[in-house]
């Protein structure tokens, strides 16, 4: 193999913009994409990896394959409502969903720093199993290494995943057209609320618990109703604006949604006032997007709110011709407004 | 949610809209103070609503701007060393530095922690006797009287390893600013509803009456920033120059008096230079003598750091209200959020950052 055309790459990203990764590299916005964009995606480019799905779509022989990785560095490692352990299955099943397969098969790599409790480990391991069996999947080959103390936060924990794409399904963002709808599946905003909760020690008047649950069922009973799903995709850090500004910026239209159709809890809501957040970007772990053409929308709706983390499936907006931005919000008011992708992380607001 | 959706209801946004409509005769010019303000005023779009007489002018009431560049190198500088936790509000680590950023710092291995009140740095101060906790000490009256407890229970609990370094500034020398500046075109101010929470308005009496300009301390929501306009418009036309109160939910006269008898007992009133718009006498705080051990910049020693700003950056104009960020050169090209020349395109609460996020197009 020629190495020589990588080894003579120039790294894209200038060193005077930034000589060192910063936690804004991470964060699910705009200088994350710019990382992915300018220097793994310049380094790895190919077809499948350049289509920038939730997970890759492979061919291989006669049937469709869809294979995803995702990597969990949470603190703390228990949250209300899940743990490192169930949510590195349901990251990495859920990302397989929005491709429109069906999770079958999973990697587990984990990384666990000298000293890590033989016993929390075990809880992890025992969720990991639970979250699996939930959702069908066969954990079925795996690796552990274990670093110095200091060197890591507990534990990390790397998911890889296959799942079989059935037959005549074909969800990417590159077949969402105008007129089609934006389905979203529940309220935003809960899991990264819950983080930041117990992570600040904000004590909130009710515990406010991460969304965090598989969206797989969801997905597979859209397909099999036979809703013609344009795009589906899982929302998680940089929340549902960056979602969203994802897909429209792989279309040539724009997005546009109603602030007063998103569903967003009373205590996120008040949590985000506090600290100046907004819950347009706050992470989740159990909500996605569905887009689809209109005359679906209704029933893509009817079939979520089957599901108890659907209940709150709501219609939230449209896709329409290129406009002077990719993502477009009607606000409260009634006045229109850039949703733009975040910049690096969300920060609290001095007042 | 209650307290909140009410005063963010379109129905309401469109009556206001309309009451402006009919009541104004001819071209006004007002200036919101505060950097929430502006935030709310761009995110909602509440100028569009507005009929094209009335122009609101953004002023430079975000805390996180006007802080002094040579005040984050000399932050950068204390987070860079070995034996401190840089203890900070999360909108300041961003703002850029001549060098770098807080965030940067933090990627070199500086350990900055994200607080969300100084009684948290305090805290961190107990609990790590070997190492030096500076809280960067940044705001206006609003977050001051926290920011002097801190001072009063590190005095209380006997930390020898807290101190802070100071930029807490003061509004109505900042609005007399504006108004004495050549070619002032504003008539009628906004003044930040959550300021004038802790020290009520009397203060802005006499500039209403010296200056004869309405100020109409105002909340931060769509409908309380409308009714404000409202009220400061209603004064205009009737050639009224008050101070009056909508953020009435808030304020009373003479604000939260225990904060700022707690304020007081710990700072004294000091010239301070503001970022963009130079030096305003009797416009920040400074510890009191008693105090001066808890302050940063004479523990560490990096008083001396001086440094200019970048020349194309209008940030000044825009914080005085002379410009509107879009009239910027570097707008939007060599200015943005992630590569910020200016701290208005830093903080949520800038002008340039609002402008931004809400309004630059950015089509295919």
């Amino acid at each position: 193999m020629n190495n020589s055309r990588i080894t003579e790459m120039i790294c894209p990203i200038p060193l005077s913009d930034y000589p060192e990764i910063t936690m804004a590299h991470g964060g699910g916005g705009r200088l994350m994409n710019d990382l992915i964009g300018r220097v793994i995606l310049k380094a790895f480019s190919n077809p499948i990896l350049d289509s920038r799905h939730d997970g890759a779509v492979i061919t291989a022989g006669e049937g469709r394959l869809a294979f995803a990785t995702d990597s969990h560095v949470i603190t703390p490692l228990f949250f209300p409502g899940g743990d490192i352990g169930a949510l590195s299955v349901y990251g990495t099943v859920n990302d397989l969903a929005m491709c429109g397969a069906d999770a079958r098969w999973l990697s587990a790599g984990f990384i666990i720093e000298e000293g890590f409790s033989m016993e929390t480990l075990w809880r992890i391991v025992v969720s990991m199993a639970e979250a699996s069996r939930k959702t069908g999947v066969l954990i079925v080959t795996g690796d552990t290494k274990v670093v110095d103390r200091g060197k890591g936060d507990g534990i990390y924990i790397n998911t890889a995943g296959i799942g079989i794409i059935p037959e005549g399904i074909d969800v990417s963002p590159s077949r969402i057209c105008e007129g089609d709808v934006v389905v979203l599946s529940g309220d935003i905003g809960r899991h990264g609320i819950a983080i930041m909760a117990v992570r600040e020690g904000i004590k909130l008047e009710g515990a406010i618990r991460s969304d965090l649950a598989p969206l797989d069922s969801m997905a597979r009973d859209l397909i099999r109703e036979g809703l013609d799903i344009h795009c589906m995709r899982d929302l998680t850090r940089g929340g549902l604006a960056s979602g969203l500004n994802e897909i429209a910026s792989m279309t040539d239209c724009s997005i546009r949604i109603e602030e007063n159709s998103i569903p967003v809890h009373d205590e996120v809501l008040g949590a985000c006032e506090i600290l100046g957040f907004d819950p347009l970007y706050v992470a989740n772990e159990g909500r996605f997007v569905v887009i689809l053409p209109r005359e679906n929308g209704d029933k893509a709706v009817e079939i979520l709110r089957r599901h108890e983390n659907g209940h709150q499936a709501e219609i939230i907006g449209s896709v329409e011709k290129s406009s002077y931005a990719d993502l477009l919000m009607i606000s409260s008011i009634g006045s229109e407004r850039i949703v733009d992708m975040m910049s690096g992380e969300q920060l609290p607001r001095i007042c | 949610m209650k307290y909140v959706s009410e005063y963010r209801d379109k129905e309401s946004a469109l009556a206001y809209t309309e009451l402006i409509r009919e009541l104004v005769t001819r071209e006004w010019s007002i200036m919101e103070v505060c950097g929430g303000q502006t935030h709310s005023i761009v995110k909602y779009g509440i100028d569009q609503l507005l009929p094209d007489s009335v122009t609101l002018i953004h002023g430079p009431g975000c805390p996180v701007c006007v802080t002094p560049i040579e005040l984050i190198d000399q932050a950068a500088e204390i987070a860079g060393l070995a034996n401190v936790i840089f203890c900070s509000f999360g909108d300041m680590l961003r703002v850029p530095g001549s060098r770098s950023d807080l965030l940067g710092v933090k990627a070199s291995g500086g350990d900055i922690r994200m607080v969300y009140s100084p009684i948290d740095a305090i805290r961190i101060a107990a609990a790590n006797p070997d190492k030096e906790i500076v809280f960067f000490a940044v705001g206006f009256e609003t977050t001051a009287p926290v920011t002097a407890a801190a001072v009063l229970q590190a005095e209380h609990l006997g930390l020898d390893n807290f101190s802070m370094l100071v930029s807490h500034v003061l509004v109505p020398p900042a609005i007399e600013a504006v108004l004495s500046g050549e070619n002032c075109a504003i008539q009628g101010f906004l003044a930040a509803g959550h300021v004038c929470t802790v020290m009520g308005y009397t203060e802005y009496e006499p500039i209403a009456e010296k200056y004869g300009v309405p100020i109409v301390v105002t909340g931060f929501e769509p409908l309380d920033i409308l009714e404000g306009i409202h009220m400061c418009l209603t004064q205009l036309e009737e050639g009224r120059t008050n101070v009056e109160n909508q953020y009435l939910r808030a304020v009373s006269r003479d604000g939260n008096r225990a904060a700022v008898e707690i304020m007081r007992s710990v700072f004294e009133i000091t010239d301070r230079k503001w970022r963009g718009i130079g030096r305003i006498p009797s416009s920040g705080f400074m510890l009191r003598e008693r105090f001066t051990r808890f302050d940063a910049g004479r523990k560490f020693d990096v008083g001396s750091i001086e440094v200019d700003e970048p020349a194309i950056c209008i940030s000044g104009e825009v914080l005085r209200g002379n410009k509107k960020p879009p009239e910027c050169a570097a707008f939007g090209n060599d200015c943005t959020p992630e590569h910020p020349l200016g701290a208005p395109m830093v903080s949520s609460e800038g002008a340039c950052a609002a402008y931004y996020r809400f309004r630059l197009a950015r089509g295919k």
